[in-house]
């Protein structure tokens, strides 16, 4: 049915009622597709369930109805084929940089010689620029030096699908900035397909080729695809030369402060939407990039 | 001066003012009026019937560690055989504990369910001081051996089997994560990740193991008698030779301070930091 990379159909998650509430019904009806090689990213307002559809693609959640597809297989448990990086790096803290991506490479690679999987495994911390912090401990690495190990690892593994959890959530803004920079050149050279959580409007921007809105939860759902069309290869400091960039940033900045809590708004299925381009884009010539659900009208009821 | 070199000009000081105390304190007795004939059986007005001065004691440690290892029948055998018998019960003993303890603990840490229902075997069995299951062990066993041994191994099980169990159920949940994001099975996931992450909790326990262990070898060998470190107390104290008996106070503390040490040498092998 869909020729979509990953195709996301009809997600729900609610848990069941205590007492005589009713179930609390955390997102539904999302529909979302990424192609091979695309980078998308997902901004929303806290408690809209973000984490929990990062998880469920992941493998370490369960949803309580509806489908991941990638690559022609239901997603069903955590697997190698689907990379994550969580905020909180979740590196190992007994072994070095280096051990903690080689930790990595050997779970995926398990018939490499030592020599194959020490040499991969250091070609990916250089490309983050941790030649110098291979060999030291991540309770003697920074925060910012952290969380590209945390990169390294997940991208060194080459899976198809890299799912970044607000990677930089924890960090301050210069470190931000710059690992956001290595982010880009690790993404430019490996072309792996990035589904990423942020909170942060600029970042998204500057990263994805589209941003996914979320409507504020109870009963989220995704409300806007957004095009970045902005060219690559980007850069922080010229990014914001272009003239969609302001169009693009003032509309996710409307959306988040004003419309994502707009309960009619989000049950209209998802809206493709590219601000730079002046006018929204015919949503038929792009349906194989995203497909409303069916029905999704019917489905919705008011909360309240 | 550095800290250090401070406190080891403090160490020193503080032992020679109590050496020099405990000499002075310690004077050959005199006898004032006769002796009656159960004092001069105890050796009344002898200079030996006192607690040994230090500088007694020192000589006396002397030429008991120049030959630690004579052997002249039952009950006059070196020190270092003496203390040699000790430590084979105690490492007996205490590796066949932590053989089962380590495992056991992995399995009552992984499942909840074993954790809840071992829970109150272990709150009963554990507070039971060890010496009180040697009528036991001696009656089933039959031999006064494998009884010290046995009583090493009941001691010594309880804090490895805790900590084992505390340190693998509360490994960090990010940490587990990563193994089932990486397709870890059971046993790699145990290996590579819980092992290495429980691993400092678990040397902390086989240090309270282990010292708790050689505390309890020497009331136990008091009790079966033969040969150790605590029958040769217990034996130098019905031969009124309190120089012995001192001397090997202080290498009962000698020897336990370095099997503390040999454990934590190991346990910073395996220490990280969060």
């Amino acid at each position: 049915m869909s020729k979509s990379f990953l195709s996301v159909e009809s997600l729900s998650k609610s848990f069941p009622a205590s007492g005589k509430n009713e179930d609390l019904v955390v997102f539904e009806n999302v529909d979302f597709k990424i192609e091979q090689g695309e980078f998308v990213c997902i901004i929303g307002h806290s408690g809209c369930g973000k984490s929990t559809i990062l998880n469920i693609l992941a493998g370490l959640d369960s949803a309580s109805d509806g489908v991941v597809i990638m690559d022609g297989r239901e997603v069903a448990g955590p697997s190698l084929e689907r990379g994550v990086v969580f905020q909180n790096y979740s590196l190992l803290p007994w072994l070095s940089a280096l051990q903690n991506v080689i930790f990595g490479v050997r779970s995926r690679w398990p018939q490499w010689s030592k020599k194959q999987i020490q040499e991969h495994s250091e070609k990916f911390l250089k490309l983050v620029g941790l030649e110098e912090a291979m060999q030291r401990k991540p309770a003697q690495l920074s925060g910012g030096m952290r969380q590209r190990v945390s990169i390294a690892r997940a991208f060194a593994t080459q899976p198809k699908l890299l799912l970044l959890d607000e990677p930089f959530g924890a960090l301050d803004a210069l470190t931000r900035g710059n690992i956001q920079d290595e982010l880009l050149k690790i993404w430019s050279e490996t072309k792996q397909t990035v589904f990423m959580i942020t909170h942060d409007v600029d970042e998204a921007i500057l990263l994805a080729d589209r941003v996914l809105l979320m409507s504020n939860g109870p009963r989220a759902s995704i409300a806007e695809s957004v095009s970045i069309s902005i060219p690559r290869p980007r850069d922080r400091s010229s990014i914001i030369e272009h003239p969609g960039y302001y169009k693009i940033r003032n509309h996710l900045v409307n959306f988040l402060v004003k419309r994502a809590g707009d309960k009619e708004d989000s049950g209209s299925g998802t809206r493709i939407v590219d601000p730079a381009a002046d006018a929204p884009v015919d949503a038929g010539a792009q349906s194989d990039l995203l497909r409303s659900a069916p029905g999704q009208e019917k489905s919705f009821k008011v909360s309240g | 001066m550095p800290l250090n070199m401070r406190a080891a000009l403090v160490s020193v000081a503080i032992l020679f003012v109590w050496l020099l105390l405990w000499e002075s304190a310690t004077p050959v007795p005199e006898a004032t009026e006769a002796l009656s004939e159960f004092e001069l059986l105890m050796g009344g007005a002898d200079q030996e019937a006192r607690v040994p001065p230090p500088s007694k004691v020192v000589g006396h440690a002397w030429d008991e560690l120049s030959n630690p290892f004579y052997d002249a029948g039952p009950n006059d055998k070196g020190i270092g055989i003496q203390l040699g018998y000790s430590l084979y019960r105690v490492l007996t003993g205490y590796l066949a504990a932590a053989l089962i303890a380590i495992p056991l603990g992995f399995v009552i840490g992984m499942s909840p369910l074993m954790y809840k229902a071992l829970n109150p075997f272990i709150q009963v069995l554990r507070p039971i001081s060890p010496l009180a299951w040697m009528p036991l062990a001696l009656f089933i066993i039959k031999d006064s051996e494998k009884s010290a041994i046995f009583v090493i191994f009941i001691c010594s099980i309880w804090p490895m089997l805790i900590n084992t169990a505390f340190g693998v159920a509360n490994v960090r949940g990010d940490w587990l994560r990563v193994a089932k994001t990486h397709e870890l099975g059971p046993l790699s996931t145990a290996f590579r990740v819980i092992l290495p992450a429980a691993a400092p909790t678990i040397l902390t326990g086989m240090r309270i193991s282990i010292g708790i262990a050689w505390l309890v070898i020497v009331a136990a060998e008091m009790l079966v008698g033969g040969t150790g470190i605590g029958y040769y107390v217990w034996n130098e104290w019905n031969n009124l030779d309190l120089n012995s008996v001192i001397f090997s106070i202080l290498m009962i503390g000698v020897v336990g301070m370095l099997l503390d040490l040999a454990l934590s040498a190991v346990s910073r092998l395996v220490q990280y930091q969060e």
